[in-house]
């Protein structure tokens, strides 16, 4: 199993989500991680899906996206040729004495420091999965109380954008 | 029937909108005057009388009640099915016997959730249906009201697409981007839901609408390159085979197919899907292949060097055992779709584009190679085709008890009703008997369900056959299991005045079950046996249902044979009669078994010809 990203143009409706997911469900695949947002087109989405799968079945899923009527274009970003960001919040058990180890550490990651209270502070960052993972791992000694992380978004390096002209190249229609 | 001029103009629109080139220009050809001030519901019949809708099978109920008032003066046609499901297969079957789209009509919850089987039924046969279900008013969605079901969530995964329509002004769009989807492409059911508010609702109506579809766009027009690597490909083949499915049917490619068989020589087997795209009575033809195929058909898959597959997706019925499948073959595979294309098989020279135009490159390509001599000898393919067919042609046995046999039944229901007639068939031993011993010379002839393999499609298939080609003798091939899922929309057929005829092959079982049961399960029918039977399994002597009374109680003439020597006589009784429907209650013995036969998960090498008789190919020959 592979780790895939995959970035969906589809139409801004509703039901469009249901479709794209269940594609996924019915192959038992399941998706790592989804977000979905505006694009500069206020009639599409862009849809980035994170998935594990073997290459040969998830080029069949991505060839039934295609199909789905509303989905306008389909691109693979992998890992070189594309900027991958997450956005993770949370929440850490902060009492004084041990504050200034949680704020240490919040520079270190550049880490911006959103709520505060007498017992915790409330961090976001962004950044690849890999980093968002050290700081997780660093900060779970202290007490994680609770936290929230994004799905990957992602956008390929370069001047060429997916749904303007000199379009990144789709994941192959034609087989 | 007779037409009026503008029931021809509306047809005229409907043949330029089910064609593959359909654009926005062909509905404009079908222009309607526009209206303001219309409810919603009238806005939904005048676009179903744009798009040139000839005829509804459906029934009424409270959420899609305000669409039948309109519908009541329209010139579209209603038949009042009995159940929905009914319905679906109706549009399914006349869409088939007709090329053009099948409309159903339903109201909310079970009325739309009954229209699920047939809708996945179109699904998987890729049959053009448009189904329009009335929905609970827009404010009481969502609070499990009465008769609500999220139909639209619930046919996803088995339509090519749906629409909740919320808001009457968008009605003429959905309508004609539903009919648009439903027709192009590879064509498949398509279901329009609209809340009753939204058909209550006033709005305008004007016509053409424009289409805003940004993701859909069918690739029909296939790759030159592509194109040409096949046409080397088959002229350098030794062992080539044309295997044809449904979708050459559905892209009326069938003069193309002639052509390239005329062309290369080379052997063609048509699928479940696609009898009738090839003459069964061309020398070329080798039948069908897959689990019930002939011997010759399912062998010269496997034996080929090179395949060339036209609108067919290698189904595991075809395949059998995947990885066993046509080991020495390259693969041509030509579909519309392209997510069939390596699906399941790696394609060698994927081709993605409609049949029609692709065959047609295709042969224009292999005049260029044939120009440049390189034409293939296939004489020593030949010589090794001709003498498996030889050896195991189709072939039946009669029962050793005396009783009927099934295949002959079937056999004598083809010859007597010819090539011109349409056979739609349930699923099942008759439908697999029904495939092999018809003989099929045209298309649109054979309409079955072959995907889904739904039980019951056959009546009202048969029934939606027949209202679309009423001059056309359609003859229902179906089992007495599958006679009795379905057999009400007889009544629906005595009323509307739609003569089908019904074979029922009774053999108080279901039978291909229970021929697994026989083969794989030690003989214990468990749950198989349909007739009143007594505790060691031998039937009672009461007729449980009786056919004959049911058809006569559904309007309809009942006619039964027991015996051989009835059978031309009770078929050319039923051919006479072509103001009702009848029905013949064919007695059968229940140990008839469909052969050939490759066991499910088997390799295709491992075809039996009969039971027990192992085809001997001399491997050393090819």
């Amino acid at each position: 199993m592979t780790r895939h990203t995959l970035s969906v143009l589809v139409e801004n409706k509703s039901g469009v989500l249901a479709r794209v997911s269940a594609l996924f469900s019915r192959r038992a695949f399941n998706i790592e991680s989804l977000a979905v947002g505006p694009t500069e087109n206020p009639d599409l989405s862009r849809m980035t899906i994170v998935v594990d799968a073997e290459s040969a079945p998830l080029e069949q899923v991505t060839k039934q996206l295609n199909k789905l009527v509303e989905v306008i274009k389909i691109v693979e970003l992998d890992g070189g040729s594309a900027v991958q960001r997450e956005l993770l919040m949370v929440k850490v058990r902060a009492p004084m004495a041990e504050r200034t180890t949680v704020l240490q550490t919040a520079e270190l990651f550049r880490a911006r420091v959103v709520d505060v209270n007498t017992d915790t502070v409330t961090l976001e960052a962004t950044g690849t999965p890999d980093k968002l993972q050290a700081l997780l791992a660093v900060l779970a000694p202290l007490g994680i109380k609770e936290m929230a992380q994004s799905g990957t978004v992602a956008l390929g390096r370069g001047p060429r954008s997916m749904s303007g002209a000199g379009t990144l190249r789709p994941v192959d229609r034609s087989a | 029937m007779t037409t009026t001029p503008s029931e021809s103009a509306t047809r005229e629109a409907a043949a330029a909108l089910t064609g593959v080139e359909t654009t926005a220009r062909s509905i404009a050809e079908s222009a309607h005057l526009p209206a303001t001030g219309i409810t919603g519901a009238q806005s939904l019949v005048r676009s179903l009388e744009a798009v040139g809708v000839e005829v509804v099978f459906g029934i009424p109920g409270g959420a899609i009640l305000p669409a039948y008032d309109p519908l009541f003066d329209s010139h579209v046609r209603h038949v009042l099915v009995r159940h929905e499901q009914g319905a679906g297969h109706a549009a399914t079957g006349y869409a088939q016997a007709t090329g053009r789209v099948g409309v159903c009509m339903a109201t909310s919850g079970p009325g739309a959730t009954n229209l699920v089987t047939p809708l996945a039924d179109a699904y998987m046969d890729s049959v053009p249906i448009v189904a329009i279900t009335g929905q609970v008013p827009s404010a009481a969605i969502g609070t499990d009201a009465f008769q609500e079901a999220d139909i639209r969530g619930i046919t996803m995964p088995i339509t090519k697409h749906n629409f909740l329509v919320t808001d009457a002004a968008e009605i003429p769009q959905r309508i004609a981007e539903a009919f648009h989807l439903a027709a192009t492409g590879r064509p498949g059911p398509v279901l329009v839901d609209i809340p009753k508010d939204v058909l209550q609702a006033t709005t305008d109506f004007s016509w053409p609408p424009r289409l805003d579809l940004p993701g859909y766009k069918p690739t029909t027009r296939p790759h030159g390159k592509q194109v040409r690597e096949a046409a080397a490909m088959i002229a350098g083949a030794r062992r080539p085979v044309l295997y044809v499915g449904g979708g050459v049917l559905k892209a009326g490619a069938t003069e193309e197919l002639a052509e390239l068989a005329a062309l290369t020589g080379a052997p063609v087997v048509t699928t479940l899907m696609a009898r009738g795209a090839f003459p069964d009575s061309s020398p070329q033809h080798l039948g069908m292949p897959g689990m019930h195929g002939t011997v010759a058909a399912v062998t010269a898959l496997q034996k080929a060097d090179v395949l060339v597959a036209l609108g067919a997706r290698f189904d595991d019925r075809v395949t059998g055992q995947l990885s066993t499948f046509a080991p020495g073959a390259l693969v041509v595979h030509a579909d519309i779709d392209p997510a069939e294309i390596g699906k399941n098989r790696k394609a060698d020279v994927p081709i993605v584009g409609d049949a029609k135009e692709t065959i047609a490159e295709l042969v224009t390509a292999l005049r260029a190679e044939h120009a440049a001599g390189r034409t293939p000898d296939l004489a020593a393919w030949w010589e090794q085709l001709d003498d498996w067919r030889t050896r195991y042609p189709l072939g039946y046995e009669w029962p050793e008890d005396g009783s009927l046999s099934p295949q002959y039944v079937i056999e004598r229901i083809g010859a007597i009703a010819g090539p011109d007639a349409i056979y739609t068939s349930g699923v099942g031993q008759h439908q697999m008997w029904a495939a092999q011993f018809i003989r099929y010379e045209k298309p649109g002839t054979w309409l079955n369900s072959g995907g889904a393999g739904t039980m019951g499609y056959a009546v009202p298939a048969a029934m939606g056959a027949k209202y679309g080609r009423p001059d056309t003798t359609v003859w229902a091939i179906d089992g007495d299991g599958c006679f009795q899922m379905t057999n009400q929309e007889l009544a629906t057929c005595a009323i509307e005045g739609i003569p089908v005829k019904v074979a029922v092959i009774n053999n108080g079982n279901l039978g291909m079950v229970r021929q697994w049961q026989t083969l794989f399960y030690e003989g214990r029918y468990s749950n198989t046996r349909l007739h009143a039977s007594n505790a060691d399994g031998t039937p009672k002597p009461v007729r449980i249902p009786d056919f004959v009374a049911l058809a006569e109680a559904l309007g309809c003439v009942g006619l039964r044979c027991e015996s051989k020597d009835d059978v031309d006589a009770v078929i050319e009784k039923a051919m006479a009669i072509t103001d009702a429907p009848v029905v013949i209650d064919f007695v059968v013995g229940a140990d008839a078994q469909v052969w050939p036969m490759v066991a499910a998960g088997s390799s295709n090498d491992d075809i039996l010809a009969a039971r027990d008789l192992r085809p001997v190919f001399g491997d050393n020959q090819v």
